[in-house]
This record gives C-alpha cells, structure tokens and sequence, in this order.
C-alpha cells in the first residue's frame, strides 16, 4: 500500500518534469528531415541519386572513421559462403588488385581471439563502410576534426 | 525424257522435304532453347532462375537481357547440338530427382558450378563474347579499377569466367579456391564439431 503511494508520487513527479521540458522544447522550431508537409500529405519525389563512379580512396574525416567505398558495388554479394569484398581487400588478394587491405583489428573474435579469417562481428562491410552518392548533407554541420590527428 | 522429268521432280521434291524436315528440326530444337522452356522445371525455375531474376543480365538500365539459352547454350550450330546432346544427362537427373530439393541442389551446387566454369574455360567463355567482345571493349569507358583489371587480365592469358564467377547465380561455398574471403571459423566451432 505504502509501495503504492510512492509509485503515485514518482509518476506525478514525471509528469511534472515532463511538462515542464516540453514547454521548453516547443519553444524551439522543430521541422522534420520530410519538410513541412503535413503528415497525411505525399511529399514530393526526391530526386534519384545515383553511385558515384569508381575513384581514388576518399580521405576520412575523423580518427578511426571506417574508409568510404570509392566505388561502386552493384552486385557484390556478402553471404556465409562467400565475400565479394574480400575478392578484392583480403590479405592474400589485395595487392593483386591494387586494393586497400582489410585491418588487422577485423580477425578478432568479440572473446579477443585472433582467427585466421575476417571474424563474424566485422564479416558484414556495409555496417560500417558506405559508397557514396551525389547527395548533399541533410543537416549543416561545422564538424573539424583535430589537426594532430589527421592524416589528409 | 520421261526419265529427266521424274530426275528433276524427285529432286525438286527432295528439295522441299529436305527444307521442311530441316527447317522442323531446327523449329523443335529452338523450342527447347528459351528461358520459358529452362523454367517449366521448378529445378531451374526455383534455384537458379530465382537467383538471377534482379541480377545484371536480367534487370539492367537498357532492358537488355541475357537468358539461359544465351550463356549456356553455345550459338553455332555443332556446339549447340553437342550441348543438346549432353542434355540428355540432364534429362536423366530430373527422373532421379537428383536435385529435386533446395537442399540436394545447394549440396550439388560447388560441382555443378565448377562443370559450368570449366567447360566455359575450354571454350575461353565462347558464351559471353557473344555479346562481351574483348576488342570492343573501351577501357576509357570503364571505370578505373575495370580498366586495369581488364588489360592485366588481357595480357595474364585470362577469360572471362577466370574473374567473373557468381554474376548470374549465387556462388557456392567458395572457401577452396580463394581461403581468405570467407567467413573465421572460430577456433571453439571447430572443436565442437
């Protein structure tokens, strides 16, 4: 019963805080990434943005960013049995190809096992490295990253 | 003169026929010789056609397409009943179902595949210069990586399917032929088996 009345007490308390907050933020003008229409509207059609085509590595644009893709990649298929990326950027095969070689850091199991071959955590390229469009950024950003650091 | 107009006559009538049971060999053979008559076994139609269904030489900006007959199929007339003729095998792996499920076809599939690419190999990929010529080709056109690759490839003595394995289809377990572009086995995995 005492438990109760202190759960009331928590939840007034919440919405209070809540309140309060939202107050505040409406003052702030919020407009979605989709624009001022309103929600049960079609928004007009973006336009098609397309690959880039193949060139030279992007540079990065913070420490420890995953490299770009500076090529297209239509096609290439990452499955259990086999990795297109690694036709390419593997160990054994990226001097042939004249390709960036895959990190050291990707033979790690989640336990710290180095494996012989790329670990299951960092088998799948495109959860981290993108190719890139002709689309411009949605949002401005002032982002610098820090000189010492920088490698382009 | 009897005899020169019945000459004449079995010859002209020979003629004829000749072109007719000709011309109907041929018809019959070309029917066996499209994506629709590949597909009228569920084999084809689920494994492989579903797989290149999306894929290059199905779904491409110009609506060109490339379908079974054309790659596996050769265009010259003693080749294509060669193949027609080694067709029969295929026929007596359907009465024995030999790949009548998913799993007996992706069991099959590195052996299958490696049938394709080496008779592909012998005939330096005859299929694909069908239409893929490598003195058509303009490197200036082609991206940076496709243009070295294509003049190394081009002077290494290579063809096509020495690179391009697994457009069409889905590759098969590919760990024998290149180790290090497939998925760690974790050193545990391994002693659990």
């Amino acid at each position: 019963m005492k438990n109760q009345t202190a759960k009331k007490l928590l939840f007034a308390a919440f919405g209070l805080c809540a309140l309060l907050l939202g107050q505040s933020v409406l003052a702030v003008e919020i407009q979605s990434l989709r624009g001022e229409n309103a929600i049960d509207e079609t928004t007009e059609v973006p336009e098609v943005k397309r690959y880039n085509k193949d060139g030279q590595p992007l540079p990065r644009n913070y420490v420890l960013q995953p490299p770009l893709i500076p090529h297209k990649i239509d096609g290439y298929e990452v499955t259990v049995k086999h990795n297109k990326c690694l036709s390419c950027h593997s160990w054994k095969n990226y001097r042939r190809h004249h390709a960036t070689k895959i990190s050291q850091t990707h033979f790690q199991s989640r336990d710290g096992v180095v494996l012989a071959n790329v670990s299951a955590r960092r088998y799948f390229c495109l959860q981290c490295h993108v190719p890139q469009t002709n689309a411009l950024p949605l949002v401005d950003n002032t982002f610098e990253p820090v000189e010492s650091v920088s490698s382009w | 003169m009897a005899k020169r107009n019945i000459a004449i006559g079995t010859l002209l009538v020979g003629m004829v026929l000749g072109v007719i049971f000709w011309g109907g060999f041929n018809w019959a053979m070309e029917l066996t010789n499209n994506e629709q008559f590949c597909i009228s076994c569920h084999e084809m139609r689920d494994n492989v056609y579903a797989e290149y269904k999306g894929r290059i030489h199905d779904l491409n900006r110009t609506g060109v397409r490339a379908t079974c007959p054309d790659c596996h199929v050769p265009k010259e007339w003693i080749y294509k009943i060669k193949r027609k003729i080694q067709a029969s095998n295929e026929l007596y792996h359907k009465v024995m179902g030999s790949i009548d499920t998913r799993e007996k076809f992706e069991a099959k599939r590195l052996e299958l595949a490696r049938h394709v690419w080496k008779t592909m190999k012998e005939t330096d990929s005859r299929e694909c210069r069908n239409c893929h010529e490598y003195g058509s080709m303009d490197y200036m056109a082609q991206g940076r990586r496709a243009r070295r690759e294509h003049q190394e490839g081009l002077d290494a003595g290579k063809t096509c399917i020495d690179c391009h394995k697994g457009i069409a289809h889905q590759l098969p377990d590919m760990s024998e032929d290149d180790p290090s572009a497939v998925l760690a086995v974790h050193p545990e995995d391994k002693t659990g088996e």
